[in-house]
């Protein structure tokens, strides 16, 4: 799990609603899958996903083996004051990435 | 209401029909799942069909990663909002996507994420808002390549 990304809008109007777009690099091994010896491949993936605004839940998910490689979320959010947002992948063997990003209501 | 319990119940019959027919008890099997996680979900309530949207392509050329888009018309507020929202796929090995909540800070209620589908097969979205109402919307996916591996 590496290189979390994330685009939203740097300036908001009180109230408004934006779009929240993030991507992350994680394989997202299924457990379907096999090796060349026939042996399972054991499942590997990012099971949740979280967005907060200072510190008020957003928006989350929990997620299955059927979502891609590099999992991508598109959410909104509404913005009713200059903040700051927390996103935070969590992955089967309990691996955590979060990242931040600042949002200034004029 | 009764019709998509019955139509539910005849995928699930159909499917072990078929199961018997050609012996491959998968089939059969990934429909009861289905129907399992949709009970489930359901908690004895009834889905209503309308203002749950489902946006798939008709046609994804590549099954590894298929664009998906649902949701709830309105805005989300303290008094009306989506708590969870649960995506299944009937023809994939486990039948779950991913599940969607959101809050009265989430403005639109709307997600979009991307998804694998191992073959041609039916997507089902399901909405449970705040106060217990579920929605239901479905769509049937062809796939040219499948994307679960094997």
């Amino acid at each position: 799990m590496s290189r979390p990304r994330v685009k939203l809008p740097k300036k908001a109007a009180a109230g408004e609603i934006i779009t929240i777009k993030t991507l992350v690099n994680h394989k997202m091994e299924s457990g379907q899958r096999k090796d060349k010896e026939g042996n399972t491949i054991p499942r590997l993936i990012i099971n949740s996903f979280q967005c907060n605004f200072n510190g008020t839940p957003v928006f989350s998910c929990e997620i299955e083996p059927a979502v891609s490689a590099n999992p991508f979320m598109e959410f909104t959010a509404k913005v009713p004051e200059s903040g700051e947002f927390e996103f935070i992948w969590k992955d089967d063997n309990g691996d955590v990435l979060s990242t931040k990003k600042k949002i200034t209501v004029a | 209401m009764t019709k998509v319990t019955k139509r539910e119940f005849l995928i699930v019959a159909t499917g072990a029909a078929a199961a018997a027919l050609v012996g491959t008890p998968n089939v059969a099997l990934s429909a009861e799942r289905v129907q399992a996680r949709i009970d489930e979900f359901l908690g004895g309530q009834t889905a209503q069909e309308g203002g749950l949207t489902l946006e798939m392509p008709e046609i994804a050329e590549n099954g590894n990663t298929v664009p998906l888009s649902v949701s709830v018309d309105g805005e989300a507020s303290e008094n009306r909002y989506v708590e969870s929202l649960l995506v299944l796929a009937d023809g994939n090995p486990e039948p779950g996507v991913a599940t969607f909540h959101f809050t009265p800070m989430s403005g639109e209620q709307r997600a979009a994420t991307r998804m694998r589908l191992a073959k041609t097969q039916n997507v089902v979205a399901l909405a449970k808002m705040n106060d217990g109402a579920v929605m239901k919307a479905e769509t049937l996916v062809k796939v040219t390549i499948g994307g679960c591996g094997g």
